[in-house]
């Protein structure tokens, strides 16, 4: 029989090693369609990380909101630009060095920051939800909704404001279209379409039209 | 066991494989949106652990907002990509460059 938190080890390793591999293949993949989905690989596996941290609503937030909305978007983008892939390799090689040098620099300073060893001792307690008798969406929920309620609304209006962004900088006009002006249409009046005439009823006269009608028979 | 470490480390990791991306992938706006989000991701891995050992709900509820900001800009940026391959026809950074001084 394994021990629970063994496994919980070996799951968190198993995890972190696809996250770290899938996340080399974003930066290194030569067809953006592949790297693309390399990243939704990474973003799935992070999700069993949180998981495994017991942040569940957020792991299916971000299953739900990034590798189904956010990637598919990247996915839309990469597809529908015909990009020729050679260009924009140039430089990969000769920046190689440089960008594994900074990238293990920057990793050996932040974890002789961290204090790996010093931080060992911060075993995983118990769930501050389970303690308090909640799931982890009701515990966040109700921060979410008490203590941080401005910053939840602020954060509805940047989606708003994006959202506004995106079609406004990606509309276009073509020209020589014709296109209706539906304020227009709305603000129209009966006035605009018809005008009513209040006339005199006459009678025209019996041998007035033959006279218009044909005048060269007459000599 | 899994300690606080382990989540922390994994989070350097990712965050430092993103910064060699801005290196090595200097001409690809696309991939460089991508470790943008891969530091995001490696940010947001952080928050979570220290709200789960410290008990804490305002990492999480930060990973929230995070992931909302993320996909503005995420969803903007992409436009703005459209936008310049529309008129450039060109998603290359190098040729980019008539705001150059």
């Amino acid at each position: 029989m394994i021990d629970p938190s063994v496994f919980q080890l070996v799951c968190f390793y198993a995890f972190a090693a696809v996250t770290v591999v899938a996340a080399l293949g974003v930066i290194t993949l030569r067809n953006s369609v592949h790297a693309v989905l390399s990243l939704v690989l990474t973003f799935f596996s992070t999700a069993c990380i949180w998981l495994l941290a017991e942040a569940e609503f957020l792991a299916i937030a971000l299953i739900v909101v990034y590798v189904g909305a956010v990637m598919v978007l990247f996915l839309f983008v990469v597809m529908m630009l015909d990009i020729k892939q050679e260009h924009l390799r140039e430089g990969f090689i000769r920046y190689l060095p440089v960008g594994i040098v900074v990238a293990v620099v920057m990793l050996v300073e932040m974890l002789a920051l961290i204090g790996v060893r010093t931080m060992h001792e911060a075993v995983m307690g118990a769930n501050p939800a389970t303690a308090a008798g909640l799931s982890n969406t009701q515990w966040l929920g109700q921060a979410l909704y008490t203590q941080f309620l401005l910053p939840f609304e602020i954060a509805a209006l940047i989606l708003t404001v994006g959202v506004v962004a995106a079609v406004a900088l990606t509309l276009r006009h073509r020209g020589g279209t014709r296109h209706q002006t539906a304020a227009q249409q709305v603000a129209v009046k009966a006035t605009d379409r018809v005008r009513i005439v209040k006339m005199a009823a006459e009678r025209p006269a019996t041998d007035a039209p033959a006279q218009t009608q044909n005048p060269e028979t007459k000599p | 066991m899994i300690t606080l470490s382990h989540f922390i480390v994994l989070g350097a990791v990712l965050f430092c494989i993103a910064v060699a991306s801005l290196f090595i992938n200097r001409k690809n706006v696309i991939v460089l949106l991508m470790s943008i989000e891969l530091m995001l991701l490696a940010v947001n891995i952080n928050f979570v652990a220290f709200s789960r050992f410290l008990g804490d709900v305002a990492g999480q509820v930060f990973v929230f907002f995070i992931l909302t900001v993320a996909a503005a800009e995420t969803a903007i940026g992409l436009a703005i990509l459209v936008l310049l391959f529309r008129n450039r026809s060109t998603i290359n950074i190098a040729e980019i460059d008539s705001m150059k001084g």
